[in-house]
This record gives structure tokens, C-alpha cells and sequence, in this order.
């Protein structure tokens, strides 16, 4: 599966750990939330990034204490049909300031793309080679956003508003 | 009327491109059916027995007869020359082929009309009063704040995938047209004791398989809050809400489950967090939509105009007049409603040139607007009183002035199996055979206000739990069998109604409802006393002695 990362297709250098996997000496590890809660402070020791695994029915909250340290935080999209993975991606980046990578995987398509990153996902792994190579592309879809969320883009709202100001001193 | 600006219509431009590419992508095989469904059905495609069903979103129920004319032009080069307007203020195509829907969005996207999540797990269609802006005694026209709320709900990015759909109706009238105490969200505009606009927030209710009547989650919203707070019950729903079962999964079932002070807990808590951030509406954003709703310039006329007074004498026109005609904020004017329920005909049903023919009546007598209400009946917002025969005439003819509007004939119905894909039993047949049993206007009038209902499957798109009379039709043993249910209502009285027995055969249907109606008239204490009051003063009881007694 193709990892998009800054808006390009790119190398993953994260290899995925299981529970059971032994830990490799080096190299950037993405590892499942149970292990990493429950060795979060060997984990975050070793040469090498951390990332974690979280699935979309526990609480985000949970990761708070540890956002500072690790670099990936991957929450899951089990089928595309299933949406609770974007509250927690907006609730790290809007309300407990995450600034590291926030990773999209699972059963991710071009169509959840603006969603995704109006979100705050800057990174995807994405199910279909096509789709990958249409990302920037897709990503530009759209120019009119109805809703504020923390990717800072201007809302029609606001617009609307800039558009009434800027015509008042005209007249 | 609400016109769209540069950045309405640029997002729905970009959304039938989106849609274009999407067919595209099927239609070369990139997609599979399974991923596309979820994808159509965010724009309003289904798959139904026989062909494609498109259900285009009609906002609040409001329209222009330009945007008419651009649904006439749908019927009748994309489908079969007819639409079928539904419970939710949309209109859907039965027969419309999936490789020139990108065509058919796009001609609507011309006149500002667009199909977003009129399907799907997402929020749908905001619902509102079709009296809204002209019903006397209204707190204020709902419709800027369902715009508001249309608005924010399209293409959100947290809550496109929600456990399941999502249903948001308002009303600022105390009569409630709106049925908002069976949606997800219900909201009652209200004023406070500072005169300030805010909301009741009801939460929860809905029908289908689990039918609830919806609860106060909060007794005032302010204005300027409505969309946090909406926004903190989403977040709570789509992290909580049950996604391993789908007659689950609806907001109803969350609330009913955690209890709704525990529900109305969480939700607190987290619009706590939200509140004071951009979602916070300030008044020049609400000025702003305001500015945007165009309304007609009145001019001043007589309560009673001589041409009314001549038109008195004749008894079909005045037949008419009691039945459809309703009184308006403005003196000299009137709320006109427009059956489409004639005798025999399947319920909200309503040709292309029908259409066309009432855009321009619109144009002539209704300053171009027209409304869509949920009891799949039409309506003209703003007709002078002196215009009523000639509009009554012009109705007539296009078979349009049929008197049922509220009677017994009025029957909302779903589509039923000769369409559904999802249905067990026939709806649209048991209601034509009913519209032919009661095709008698002087008994019709006489039974007074009745509202019957059908859905062909536990999904009850029919709305049948709150028909006064309600009627399921489900599949047993290979045949379709018929429940009755007698005592439901959608209005601010909201009840869910009981069932009077066993079920019946579609052959039965017609003569049980026949022998409601007669046990109603027997039992009645004076004419006036409705349906509805004889049901809630004797109970089910009498009405199943008399029905069951020769079966």
C-alpha cells in the first residue's frame, strides 16, 4: 500500500510491530496501543521513532500524556463506512495540540481525501496505487468549505463576511 | 427564497464534478459496487428493484419555480416523465440511469438544487415547516436558521460517516408541521425571557424498526450556540453510537441506552470544550443569511375581496376553499396547499407538466415560490385572496384542486414494494384502493381531519407509528400481511400509535379502515370531536371489538 506523506507518494519508514513481534535495536517502530501503553517508557528509550497504532473505539484522551514524544499517531478506518477515527483525529489536533504526523490507514480512498485532511491527517496509506498518484489532484477538489475546523481553512462564512467588509469601504 | 451566492454555487459545481468522477471511476470497473454504494448514496443514488432511484434534496421545502421547472426538465429527459415528492421534502426519479446522473446534477446544480446526502449515514436533508415565513403567530422563519444548519452539515468533514443516517427538522410555529419530535434533532425556536432567539433541543426520536418519541435535551439553546451544540451531540454520536448492529445504530438507540441524563451529560461536557470557538454565530453572520432570503412585496388588499364573495356561490370552489385554503400573516392573503393525492393515484406523484404548469402559477399568483411539505402534499406560499377562483380554476384543470388536503384521502405513503428493494408488502396500492373506498368528498368532510399512513416495511418511511390510522405491511409466510395501528400523531402531540389486533390480507385493508371509520362515527360525542379525540378518550378497545367481532 502506498504511503502519501506531504502530499507526495513516499517511503515508509516505519515498520510495523505486532503485540508479540520482538523489539528491533534501531529503525522508527509503529506499534500497537496495548503494547505501546504498556511499554511506553522502554519503547520511547531506544534509538528510533515511535509511532502508535490506535483503534477508533478507545479513548484519545489516553494518548495525551506521550503526544510530545512519539511521531506517528495512525488511528484506523476499518471500512471507509466508518467515521469515528475523524473526531479523534480533530479532537488531537484541535484540542490536545498534536503537531506530529497523524496517519490515515485501513480502508482509505481518494474519496475521503478532503475529509481527511480538513481533519488534520497529514499522512495516508492509501488501498490503491491510482489513488495515491491522484492525490494532489483529488486534495484540490474543493475551494468552498461550509464547516471551521482546525486545518485552518476559511469558512464560506467568513468569507462572506471578508466580501461584505471589503465592499463597505468601497462605497 | 433563498438565493445562492458565488461560494454556494461553486461548492455544488465542484460537488457534481466530485460525483462525475466517481460514475466515471464505476462505470470503468476502478470502483466496485461496494465501495460506490457508499459514495452514491451520498449523493442520493440508490439501487431499487428495477432501476436507479435519485432523490434530489429540496431545502427546508422551499422552491423557485425556476428550480421546478429544473425538476420537470429531470422527469422528463432523464426519467419517466414524473417525480415523486416524499415524507423529507425531497423529490426522487424511479427510473433514472446511472451513466447520465452526472448530467442530470449538473442541469439542477444550474437553478441552485443539488442531491448531498439526501442518502447515507450522514445528515441529511434539514427539514422545516412549509408555512414557514407565512404562518401567523410564528416566532420567526425557521428558515434562515435551517439554512444556517444546511450549510454546516454539507460535506462535514467529521460527520460524513456516521453509525447511521441523521435527520434534523425545525419549527417556529406551536402547531408543528415539521414533525420534529420524530427526528434525530429537533429543534423549536423559541424566545427567552429576554427576548433573545434560541432553541428546545429535542433529541432522539425517530420511527423505523424501534419507534421513540424524541426528548428535551435542552430547554434553551441560544441562537449564537446552535451550532456547537449540534456539533458536541454529533461528536458524542459518532464515537458512541452502535456500529455493530444497523436497526442499532440510530441516535435514538444511544440515547435510549445511556438514559437521556447521561446522554445530555456527555454531550454537555463536550460542547463545554466548543462552544466559545468559531462555531459561535454572531449576529452579522445570521443578518447575513437573512439578507439573502428574498421576501415578496404585499400590497395592501381587503381581508375580502369582491371576487371571493362572488365565488362563494359555487360549492365546489368553496369545497375547495375550506379544505386547502389557510390564513396567512399578511392580510389579503393565503397559504394555498396542493394535493397530490387525487382519487386513485399513488400519494405525492406529481407529472412534468404539472410541474411546469405550477411553476407558472407560482409566477402568477405566488410571487415564483412554492413549498414542498412532509405530508407530500404542495402548497403555494403567498396567493391574494382575490386570485383564489382563478387559481382553483387553473388547479382544476391540471387536476390539482382535489379537496382532501388533511381528509381521510390525504394518505402519505411509501413507495412501497413496487419500487423498494427494501419493502415486504404493497403501499401504493392500499392506498389507492382507500382514496377510491373514501373518493366521497361529503364523507370525507364528514369524518373530519384523518390521517392515514402505510409503509411497506419496518423502516417506515411511510411514517406509519404516528398515522392516526397506521399501516405496515410486512411478509408472512410469503404473503403480505397488514398491522393496524390506531392513535398515533406527528404534530407537538406527538404519539406513537397501537396496534388494534392481528394483521390482516391486502385484500382486508380496506374494509377493516372502513370499519375504524364507522366505529368512529358511532362513537363519536358531537361532529366536532376528531378521530384522534374519540381514539385517546376510549382507547383501542371499542375500535377492535367492532373490527374483529366477524373476523
Amino acid at each position: 500500500m502506498p504511503l502519501v506523506n506531504g502530499g507526495k507518494i513516499a517511503d515508509d519508514s516505519f515498520v510495523k510491530l505486532a503485540v508479540d513481534t520482538p523489539l528491533p535495536e534501531g529503525g522508527d517502530i509503529l506499534v500497537p496501543a496495548e503494547r505501546f501503553v504498556g511499554e511506553a517508557d522502554a519503547l520511547l528509550k531506544r534509538a528510533g521513532k515511535v509511532g502508535v497504532i490506535w483503534p477508533n473505539n478507545r479513548d484519545i484522551a489516553e494518548l495525551v500524556p506521550y503526544l510530545g514524544k512519539i511521531a506517528v499517531v495512525a488511528l484506523v478506518f476499518p471500512t471507509f463506512r466508518d467515521g469515528r477515527a475523524y473526531s479523534q483525529a480533530r479532537l488531537l489536533r484541535e484540542r490536545y495540540n498534536y503537531r506530529g504526523e497523524l496517519r490515515a490507514t485501513g480502508q482509505i480512498l481518494r474519496d475521503q481525501f478532503v475529509f481527511m485532511l480538513r481533519a488534520g491527517f497529514d499522512s495516508f496509506d492509501v488501498k490503491k496505487q491510482a489513488d495515491a498518484e491522484a492525490f494532489m489532484q483529488t486534495a484540490k477538489r474543493y475551494s468552498v468549505f461550509y464547516q471551521p475546523t482546525g486545518d485552518g481553512r476559511i469558512t464560506a462564512l467568513h468569507r462572506r463576511m471578508q466580501l461584505r467588509h471589503s465592499e463597505g469601504v468601497g462605497t | 427564497m433563498y438565493a445562492y451566492d458565488e461560494i454556494d454555487r461553486t461548492l455544488v459545481n465542484e460537488r457534481v464534478s466530485e460525483f462525475r468522477d466517481q460514475v466515471k471511476r464505476r462505470l470503468s470497473g476502478e470502483l466496485t459496487e461496494d465501495e460506490f454504494k457508499i459514495l452514491r448514496l451520498q449523493n442520493g443514488v440508490y439501487l431499487q428493484l428495477h432501476a436507479y432511484m435519485f432523490r434530489v434534496a429540496i431545502p427546508y421545502g422551499t422552491l423557485a419555480s425556476n428550480q421546478l421547472r429544473a425538476l420537470a426538465h429531470v422527469a422528463r429527459k432523464y426519467d419517466r416523465g414524473y417525480g415523486h415528492f416524499t415524507t423529507r421534502q425531497n423529490i426522487q426519479f424511479n427510473w433514472i440511469k446511472l451513466a447520465e446522473l452526472p448530467d442530470a446534477l449538473a442541469d439542477l446544480a444550474e437553478v441552485g438544487i443539488h442531491a448531498m446526502q439526501t442518502s447515507g449515514n450522514n445528515m441529511r436533508n434539514v427539514t422545516s415547516d412549509q408555512w414557514a415565513g407565512v404562518a401567523p403567530g410564528e416566532i420567526e422563519d425557521p428558515r434562515i436558521w435551517s439554512e444556517l444548519i444546511r450549510q454546516h452539515t454539507t460535506l462535514h468533514p467529521e460527520f460524513s460517516f456516521l453509525p447511521r443516517k441523521f435527520k434534523i427538522a425545525i419549527t417556529a410555529a406551536d402547531h408543528d408541521r415539521a414533525a420534529i419530535k420524530i427526528h434525530d434533532i429537533g429543534l423549536k425556536l423559541i424566545k427567552n425571557e429576554k427576548g433573545e432567539t434560541g432553541f428546545e433541543v429535542l433529541v432522539g426520536g425517530g420511527l423505523g424498526r424501534t419507534p421513540f418519541i424524541g426528548k428535551t435535551i435542552k430547554h434553551f439553546c441560544h441562537g449564537r450556540d446552535i451550532l456547537s451544540y449540534i456539533e458536541a451531540i454529533l461528536r458524542v454520536y459518532n464515537q458512541y453510537g452502535r456500529r455493530d448492529n444497523i436497526y442499532k445504530a440510530r441516535i435514538k438507540i444511544l440515547v435510549h441506552e445511556l438514559g437521556i441524563e447521561k446522554f445530555s451529560r456527555e454531550v454537555e461536557e463536550e460542547w463545554g470544550y466548543i462552544r466559545n470557538s468559531s462555531l459561535q454565530i454572531d449576529d452579522e453572520v445570521i443578518e447575513d443569511i437573512r439578507s439573502r432570503f428574498a421576501y415578496p412585496s404585499y400590497e395592501k388588499l381587503p381581508h375580502m375581496p369582491d371576487e371571493l364573495r362572488q365565488a362563494a356561490a359555487d360549492p365546489d370552489f368553496e369545497a375547495w376553499r375550506k379544505n386547502s385554503v389557510a390564513p396567512h400573516k399578511v392580510q389579503g392573503y393565503s397559504i394555498v396547499t396542493i394535493s397530490l393525492k387525487p382519487i386513485g393515484a399513488p400519494p405525492g406523484d406529481a407529472t412534468a407538466e404539472q410541474m411546469d404548469a405550477l411553476a407558472d402559477l407560482a409566477d402568477r399568483y405566488s410571487f415564483g415560490e412554492i413549498r414542498v411539505g412532509h405530508e407530500q402534499n404542495l402548497a403555494l406560499p403567498h396567493v391574494a385572496k382575490r386570485d383564489l377562483p382563478a387559481l382553483w380554476k387553473a388547479l382544476d384543470k391540471l387536476g390539482l384542486a382535489t379537496p382532501n388536503v388533511n381528509l381521510i384521502t390525504d394518505i402519505i405513503a411509501c413507495p412501497g414494494l413496487d419500487y423498494c428493494s427494501l419493502a415486504n408488502a404493497r403501499s401504493i396500492p392500499i392506498a389507492q384502493e382507500l382514496t377510491r373506498r373514501f373518493a366521497n368528498h361529503e364523507l370525507a368532510n364528514l369524518i373530519g381531519r384523518l390521517h392515514i399512513n402505510i409503509s411497506g416495511c419496518i423502516n417506515a418511511c411511510g411514517h406509519h407509528h404516528v398515522g392516526h390510522i397506521g399501516i405496515l405491511g410486512v411478509e408472512k409466510n410469503g404473503e403480505e400481511v397488514y398491522q393496524i395501528t390506531i392513535g398515533g400523531r406527528a404534530d407537538e402531540s406527538a404519539a406513537l400509535g397501537n396496534l388494534i389486533g392481528p394483521g390482516v390480507k391486502f385484500d382486508e385493508v380496506a374494509d377493516v379502515v372502513e370499519d375504524i371509520v364507522e366505529a368512529y362515527l358511532a362513537l363519536r360525542e358531537r361532529p366536532e370531536e376528531l378521530f384522534m379525540d374519540t381514539v385517546k378518550r376510549l382507547g383501542v378497545e371499542p375500535f377492535k371489538e367492532r373490527v374483529y367481532a366477524t373476523r
